[in-house]
């Protein structure tokens, strides 16, 4: 068998006449944490219930594992653990009892189901509230509930919608640092519009706009291939300048664009995109000294996801 | 199978967790009761008819109360996308939840049976009728369940479901004492469609093939239809 956890050929979903996503593309190989990224309503969910054979793709195929989600949805699911949107749960179930139904379900049974559902709550740190019932639990532990649920069966692909959402910044980290610890020996696809979660959590990041996959790759590679970096330029304010440094910027070889932005604390501040990918610094500085402008600040960045994001997502809205 | 029974159980249980399965089961025990006892005593016949007869009336607004919640409200929290993408067929979600709700059905029918004792020690019971009499009830309340649970599927609002299913069992209950309206023909038609037609003879004693076939079948159509209802979100 290939290494290959899903393939997804041609994967389009109409619903009556609204098309949530059309003609995705990709293949997720053994090991990877991939974060599927893209605002609400891009057509994440959708994916993932076509994965999780909740709902069949109108057209296009996908396989998990080998198997197609289509004809045959029982060894995809049983292949999967899924998580859905805001987990929900049997809520007048206490949490042990919730595992042993989801083992049940999974068709472990005895001693094994024993060792696999203890596992699951090591895995997911719920050994102190075991035997609560989970309407009592805040929204990070039910969120753990789930996942220990989406892991009693130790299967080769989690997927998890949004695992990550309304929860605190702790309640956030410590979901993130389970999420992590599974994906070392894992599959796993997850949604999320947070982008901070992504960088620190996925090896690889597929977005999604309007139903197509608009970037896939690496997260720190995606700043590099998608944006251009760009300058940051701070001159001492000596009175009515701006202007002129802003032509003086603006007429160095290899400039874009320049914008003046907000000054602060009597300082001058300027965003420079250049042309290409070249390192405009040297010629910033000569600039500056040229024309008596002196330069107190000078920084190059490279675009941080969440312009790459708001680029591919937002920018290209035709 | 086994998932079926998984499913089963944890929805018997569930029901023990909420109040208003409590709520539920307390109001059809008492109704009946007083209902019969009532009779009972003006009547003076050391006889369970009117039991069987008021239960069978009780259990027309119980069971989809039973069942109201059984799709609708899990499809309404999302438990129920979790439930279906366990590798389980949509048919044994289905028959799970329908004898989940079939076991509740039946400790309540269990727990009418003191006031069946009762009757036989103030004078001699025909139990042959007692047991053909339980076993129309149970039949009929299978019914009125399979109709709740096609109510269920249909929709992700408890109380719609609620309607829907009482609306159905009542146009099956009432059906033959409309019949004197119509031409004969359509009125046998109708007769033999009501679940009260098969149901009575049971309660007379008589265990006819044809009545458990009726009872079978209606169930079988409901439960398939809540099958196409659930399955019909994987329709391309």
């Amino acid at each position: 068998m290939s290494d290959l956890v899903i393939e997804a050929k041609d994967l389009t979903k109409h619903y009556g006449d609204f098309v949530a996503i059309n003609k995705l593309n990709f293949a997720v190989k053994k090991g990877e944490i991939v974060g599927l990224l893209g605002p609400n309503g891009a057509g994440k969910t959708t994916t993932m219930k076509i994965l999780t054979c909740f709902t069949a793709p109108t057209e296009g195929t996908a396989t998990v594992n080998g198997h197609d989600v289509f004809d045959q949805p029982l060894e995809v699911r049983s292949a999967v653990g899924y998580l859905p949107e805001s987990t929900p749960l049997y809520t007048e179930m206490m949490v042990y009892e919730y595992l042993e139904f989801a083992a049940d379900m999974r068709g472990l049974k005895g001693e094994k189901a024993k060792k696999q559902i203890k596992r699951a709550v090591e895995q997911a740190a719920l050994g102190d509230v075991i035997g609560k019932e989970i309407r009592a639990l805040s929204k990070g532990y039910r969120q753990r509930v789930g996942l220990a649920q989406a892991l009693v069966h130790e299967p080769p692909l989690l997927i998890l919608d949004e695992p990550m959402s309304g929860l605190d910044p702790n309640q956030a980290k410590e979901v993130r640092d389970v999420i992590k610890q599974i994906g070392q020996e894992r599959t796993v696809i997850l949604s999320t519009h947070n982008l901070p979660e992504v960088e620190t959590t996925c090896d690889r990041v597929l977005i999604i706009a309007r139903g197509k996959i608009v970037a896939d790759d690496r997260p720190e590679l995606l700043s590099h291939r998608a944006g251009r970096s760009r300058f940051l330029v701070n001159f001492l304010d000596q009175g009515e300048k701006t202007q002129a440094a802003l032509k003086t910027l603006e007429s160095i070889s290899g400039v874009d664009v320049v914008h003046s932005l907000e000054a602060q604390r009597g300082e001058l501040a300027f965003e420079l995109i250049p042309k290409a990918e070249d390192d405009l610094r040297p010629a910033i500085f000569r600039a500056a000294v040229d024309n008596n402008l002196t330069l107190v600040g000078l920084a190059r960045e490279g675009q941080n996801l969440e312009d790459i994001f708001r680029q591919l997502t937002v920018g290209n809205q035709a | 199978m086994k998932n079926t029974l998984t499913i089963a159980r944890r929805e018997f249980k569930s029901y023990f967790n909420s109040p208003a399965a409590y709520i539920v089961g307390a109001l059809f025990l008492i109704v009946i009761a007083v209902m019969f006892w009532n009779s009972f005593f003006l009547e003076q016949r050391a006889s369970v008819r009117r039991l069987f007869f008021w239960s069978y009336f009780v259990a027309v607004f119980v069971a989809p109360a039973i069942t109201m919640g059984l799709l609708a409200e899990e499809r309404r929290n999302g438990t129920l996308e979790l439930l279906i993408t366990y590798p389980v067929r949509d048919a044994e979600v289905v028959i799970g939840k329908y004898l989940g709700a079939l076991g509740l059905y039946t400790v309540l029918l269990l727990l009418t049976l003191p006031q069946v004792f009762s009757v036989s020690t103030l004078g001699p019971l025909d139990w042959g009728t007692v047991f053909s009499g339980y076993l129309g009830l149970f039949l009929a309340g299978g019914a009125f369940l399979a109709i709740g649970v096609m109510a269920s599927s249909w929709t992700s609002n408890q109380l719609i479901a609620l309607i829907v299913a009482l609306a159905i069992s009542g146009v099956l209950v009432v059906v033959r004492h409309i019949m004197v309206f119509l031409p004969t023909g359509a009125a046998s038609v109708l007769e033999w469609l009501s679940i009260g037609y098969h149901s009575d003879s049971m309660e007379r004693g008589v265990i006819d093939t044809r009545d458990l076939l009726y009872f079978v079948s209606l169930i079988a159509i409901c439960l398939g239809l809540a099958f196409r209802s659930l399955e019909s979100r994987r329709w391309k």
